[in-house]
């Protein structure tokens, strides 16, 4: 048994609207691989509970009239990985949810519910981050639409209005057409752990595959949110295709991160792996895109 | 004030009907209301697998499952494997042979894991199997005995051993 003290089952998005406002103390809860863990360790003991499980609509990957990919917020990791549309545009965040926790985790666990509870670690946010994701919320106002950088605001909170559900990510067209991305998530262990450091790039070449258009990236646990190193894109963004541009561009990430020391690992070794996860990331989203190096 | 809600679902074959307490959890309602004893209540925060079962064809850990949720879901528990007159499945048969079981904690959570895997069809490499499987914790046999076990039975039921 849990402790919750009530539970409100949504039945659809505008009645899940209507239970936030309803129940203003109430945590949604998505999957609940993590707040019914978080019940289980007191720290949520007591609370009542909105589920939002129940919303089948929020579930699937589509392309939408103008070919943004649209990521229902209830699409399980394991449904987003098997995913064709994901695989064609933007296989970097199925390979990367397919690192979260193991296989029945990445059955119950959502993007929503992982880029919701605002945490630096998840493993799809350095992806949704370094594709500049859309984040989609309903209200009783209807749809809100918000880059993911500013939909986390600190660590474990991240701008959802007391009326609001998340209920789509968007990976818009401009920002998936002719990119490939790779990424690194570096843990103890294979499954079952939590990044150390999550690092995940994409880049864009010109036609003849010599100039890095567009070079992108973002990591987790580099910072209390997930975060872009914006520096680190300027160095790479119209430069040759090369390993000195590569070398520069990785070494100038450091400029940007801002990593902690925790009892996972220093500071200045989430620094060292970081600069060497660029280096890979970036030099394999070459590769992806048909680069030469 | 206790919040009761009735929950209809099919486990293992069977259209079943129960009030649940909305507090529970799926390990909490197989075990006490349907005592199918072999979804264990291991670590109950989704981390060694003990509890998984098979709901609408995907593994589950049903410790991390509210109980409600199992409304109008197909789910299959070890119970489910056993032939007519309590004869075991091939891959409990296999588990057995290869030795993949000491205490058995663990047991019908990667058994049914090992059923998803089956189930697909496909053949995977040892590899894939790992990391298909990494989401139990075994504290006695040291995985490898439960690897032949899988990959024995997978390569059986392909026609390939």
């Amino acid at each position: 048994m849990y402790d919750l003290k009530a539970l409100y089952e949504a039945s659809s998005v505008q009645n899940a609207v209507e239970l936030r406002l309803e129940h203003p103390e109430a945590q949604i809860i998505a999957g609940g691989s993590d707040v019914l863990v978080q019940m289980r360790e007191g720290k949520r003991a007591g609370k009542e509970l909105i589920s939002i499980y129940g919303l089948d609509e929020l579930r699937g990957v589509s392309l939408d009239e103008n070919e943004n990919i649209r990521i229902g917020s209830l699409t399980s990791f394991s449904h987003i990985t098997r995913d064709p549309i994901i695989q064609k545009y933007i296989n970097v965040l199925g390979q990367a949810v397919d690192m979260v926790g193991g296989p029945q985790i990445r059955n119950i666990g959502t993007i929503g519910g992982n880029t919701c509870n605002g945490v630096t670690s998840a493993d799809s946010a350095s992806t949704l981050h370094a594709w500049e994701a859309i984040i989609e919320l309903t209200g009783s106002e209807g749809k809100r639409l918000l880059p993911i950088r500013d939909f986390y605001i600190k660590a474990g909170l991240v701008d959802i209005h007391p009326d609001e559900i998340q209920t789509a990510i968007i990976i818009p067209r401009a920002s998936y057409e002719n990119t490939y991305g790779h990424y690194i998530k570096y843990s103890m262990r294979n499954a079952m752990d939590i990044a150390t450091l999550g690092c995940s790039a994409n880049v864009r070449l010109s036609p003849d595959k010599k100039t890095i258009e567009r070079a992108r990236i973002a990591y987790g646990v580099a910072g209390p949110v997930p975060m872009r190193a914006e520096k680190a894109e300027a160095a790479a963004n119209g430069r040759p295709v090369s390993m000195e541009t590569v070398e520069t561009f990785a070494r100038t990430v450091l400029d940007d991160i801002n990593p902690r020391d925790s009892w996972r690992a220093s500071k200045a070794f989430r620094q060292h792996i970081a600069v060497e996860t660029a280096r890979r990331c970036m030099m394999e989203s070459i590769l992806l895109a048909g680069g030469e190096l | 004030m206790a919040q009761y809600k009735l929950i209809h679902c099919n486990i293992n074959g069977k259209d079943v009907e129960r009030m649940v307490d909305v507090r529970a959890s799926l390990t909490d309602m197989l075990r006490n209301d349907y005592h199918l004893t072999s979804v264990k209540k291991g670590c109950e925060v989704g981390e060694c697998g003990a509890c998984n079962v098979l709901i609408d064809g995907e593994c589950f850990n049903s410790c991390i499952y509210l109980a409600v949720w199992a409304e109008g879901k197909h789910i299959r528990t070890l119970e489910g494997l056993l032939g007519p007159n309590g004869e075991l499945s091939d891959i409990q048969q296999a588990f057995m042979e290869e030795t993949a079981v000491q205490c058995g904690f663990c047991t019908p959570g990667f058994i049914m894991t090992a059923v998803e895997i089956l189930e697909s069809g496909r053949e995977y490499t040892r590899e894939e199997l790992r990391k298909l499987l990494s989401g139990h914790l075994c504290r006695c046999t040291g995985y490898e005995n439960i690897l032949n076990a899988v990959e024995k039975t997978m390569k059986k039921r392909l026609g390939k051993a």
